[in-house]
């Protein structure tokens, strides 16, 4: 995974709440076997007609967000399925920040495993930063969003932090505790399956 | 102060513990399927690493597996390289693999109970949101992304945050248990929670209203805790989970002894406290029905669909959503649920597709015809289900009324494979989610219970069953 590196874009806003992971990727797009390639179905019922023709009238239809890097959007954003495919379909695409009030959770702890940054603020920020047209800065080292007018500051947990900063692989680090699992493993009364 | 049966069943798994950072949790059990582990199982051969445990792994097929004759060969290319595609992996890498013609093929989440694979105490994963469901043997059940699959699959063990705990307590004795369901009970819950209500939280289901449940009906609740917003649901087990899980396929050599133990320890102590508390009464509760696009866009079968004012309750974002949702489902404040006619039924899903899900619908069925203008289909959790119901006779039960009567899989719940609602057409369905294009895009789906999908595909539109005869 590549560190993460401070981002500067204008935000994409998307005002809906509970936008779930079907939508994100719908299901015809699950059967593929790779993890690439997903972004181009992004949002794809929103996106395109039942012709896959497309619908002007959806945000990320508008040619002024084509190089955003920052999704804002209302609560309980990724709840549903666990499907990864919707964090891999975000990145594609090209962005790098989420930005909601808040997140369910196997869709936040998937972005930590692609190098995507949640960032969780109160409802009255998001309708801030969805009217926010200039071009802003999330700085995650400082932990700060910085907009033309003030600077938020956000909170993540320091090991996460850690884990986006550094690009670190998760199996690598927990193969470091080998002989800590294998202890487990000695004392377990779970029987195997077979 | 006493510890609850998640802080038991957590505690009881920590590899490695450090202050302010996730655990290191070792999982007992992981089940896996086709759609959510190929980008996982490609993750280990770049990395050339194994699966640590194929002993405590198991796989099977069911997201987008047809349902029709499985003698045929699957039409979409797609679909049959990712059936492939795990079928190889289990191959190359020593899993135990539940295939398409396997007896024991169906809904992980059904076959993990029906096989025995799932114990009371456990940690169990699974690449999939409803992984919930085996919370109802009081194993810690966690869905999980393709990374952590990848994670799990190499190292047997997760790093995982702490979750809060959330005591959702069921009170009362429903006045008619065959018209008013544990799916009920569960859609009441997240109605009244909400479905980011349980974020950051295990809940635990206590009380008279759970303990009276079968363990069919406990699967149902703990089912739909992630559409509460649930990291797992837990129920603490008793005698009837212990006698659920005896002379099962896989059930442990030991299992009495392991009864023992879980008699003594897997339960909540009485002076434990949680962070968070829900209480429920069941009464007077009415069958549910779901109205909009999340299942918290919920009511009473008696009641009309609230206007968005009403639902949100002056959260302007919840009123514009509300809105948004009776547009998508073409539906108007004020309608009556049972004046809402429908165009298809699915009977199905790891929510509602065991054994007694069917039993109870093919009793309102029995007899009967479905409505001339409605599509109706029957799809078993397993393929055990599917035998077992067949050797009841139910599969005449619902043929004879026209219903159809498929192989088991997720079928029309996700519609990855060919059972797909069309744009516009409305379905009453026993699945988990109503959200937008779920069963297929522009398809319109209502949550219900089975003994209600049932009466609608029957009457073509929603029905009290409160009002049949059910005994």
């Amino acid at each position: 995974m590549e560190p993460f590196q401070n981002v500067k874009s204008i935000v994409t806003p998307l005002d809906k709440v509970n936008v779930d992971t079907d939508q994100i990727i719908p299901k015809q797009f699950l059967k593929l076997v790779q993890k690439s390639g997903f972004g181009k179905f992004l949002f794809f019922n929103w996106r395109y007609d039942e012709n896959e023709n497309v619908k002007s009238d959806f945000i990320l239809n508008d040619p002024k967000y084509n190089k955003s890097k920052i999704l804002v959007a209302g609560d309980n954003f990724g709840c549903g399925s666990s499907r990864e495919h919707a964090v891999w379909a975000l990145d594609d695409y090209g962005f790098s920040v989420i930005i909601s009030s808040s997140f369910a959770d196997i869709f936040f702890s998937n972005c930590f495993k692609n190098g995507i940054l949640p960032i969780s603020l109160e409802s009255k920020i998001i309708q801030k930063l969805l009217q926010e047209t200039n071009v802003v800065e999330v700085d995650l080292e400082n932990q700060i969003i910085r907009t033309t007018s003030e600077d938020i500051s956000f909170t993540i947990n320091s090991h996460k932090k850690k884990i986006l900063l550094e690009g670190l692989d998760d199996i690598a680090q927990t193969f470091q505790f080998e002989d800590k699992i294998s202890e487990f493993e000695e004392k377990s009364t779970v029987p195997s399956v077979l | 102060m006493g510890k609850t049966l998640f802080e038991k069943i957590w505690e009881s798994h920590i590899v490695v513990e450090k202050q302010n950072e996730p655990a290191l949790i070792y999982i007992d059990r992981h089940l896996v399927h086709e759609v959510t582990s190929p980008q996982a199982f490609d993750g280990l051969r770049m990395n050339n690493r194994q699966v640590r445990r194929p002993d405590l792994t198991i796989a099977t097929m069911d997201h987008n597996v047809p349902t029709s004759d499985r003698s045929l060969p699957i039409l979409d290319q797609t679909s049959a390289i990712q059936i492939k595609t795990l079928e190889n992996n289990c191959k190359d890498f020593g899993i135990k693999l539940f295939d398409i013609n396997s007896p024991n093929q169906g809904i992980v989440h059904v076959i993990g109970p029906q096989l025995g694979i799932t114990l009371p105490g456990s940690t169990i994963v699974c690449g999939d949101s409803h992984t919930s469901t085996h919370g109802a043997f009081g194993a810690l059940a966690l869905g999980i992304g393709t990374s952590e699959v990848e994670h799990v699959l190499a190292s047997q063990t997760l790093w995982l945050e702490k979750p809060k705990t959330f005591e959702v307590r069921v009170e009362g004795k429903r006045n008619n248990p065959h018209a008013v369901t544990a799916k009920d009970i569960i859609l009441s819950i997240i109605k009244n929670i909400g479905t980011a209500g349980g974020t950051g939280t295990v809940i635990e289901y206590r009380g008279e209203g759970i303990t009276d449940l079968s363990m069919d009906q406990r699967m149902t609740i703990c089912n739909m805790s992630i559409e509460g917003g649930a990291r797992a649901g837990l129920i603490a087990p008793d005698q009837k989970t212990f006698d659920y899980l005896r002379n099962r396929e896989y059930t442990p050599k030991n299992y009495e002894s392991l009864v023992d133990s879980w008699k003594e320890n897997l339960k909540s102590d009485s002076d434990a406290i949680f962070d968070k508390q829900f209480i429920l009464n069941i009464n007077d509760i009415a069958p549910q029905v779901s109205w909009g696009t999340n299942p918290g866009m919920t009511c009473d079968v008696d009641e009309p669909i609230p206007s968005p004012d009403e639902f949100s309750n002056g959260d302007v974002n919840q009123k514009k959503g509300a809105e948004k949702a009776l547009e998508y489902m073409d539906l108007k404040s004020g309608t009556m649920i049972e004046d809402i006619a429908i165009d298809r039924v699915f009977i199905g899903s790891c929510t509602n597709a065991r054994l007694e899900d069917l039993i109870e619908a093919s009793k309102i069925v029995q007899g009967q015809k479905v409505a001339s203008n409605v599509n109706a289909m029957v799809v078993p959790g397993s393929q055990m289900v599917k035998k077992q119901a067949e050797e009841m006779g139910l599969d005449k039960i619902f043929i004879d009324a026209n219903f159809e009567w498929r192989e088991a899989g997720c079928s029309m719940c996700l519609g990855m494979n060919p059972d797909i609602l069309s744009p516009g057409e409305r379905c009453a369905s026993t699945s988990n989610r109503n959200f937008e294009g779920r069963q297929g895009n522009g398809g319109r789906t209502h949550l219900v219970s089975p003994v209600m999908a049932a009466a609608a595909a029957i009457n073509g539109h929603f029905v009290d069953v409160r009002k049949l005869d059910l005994n």
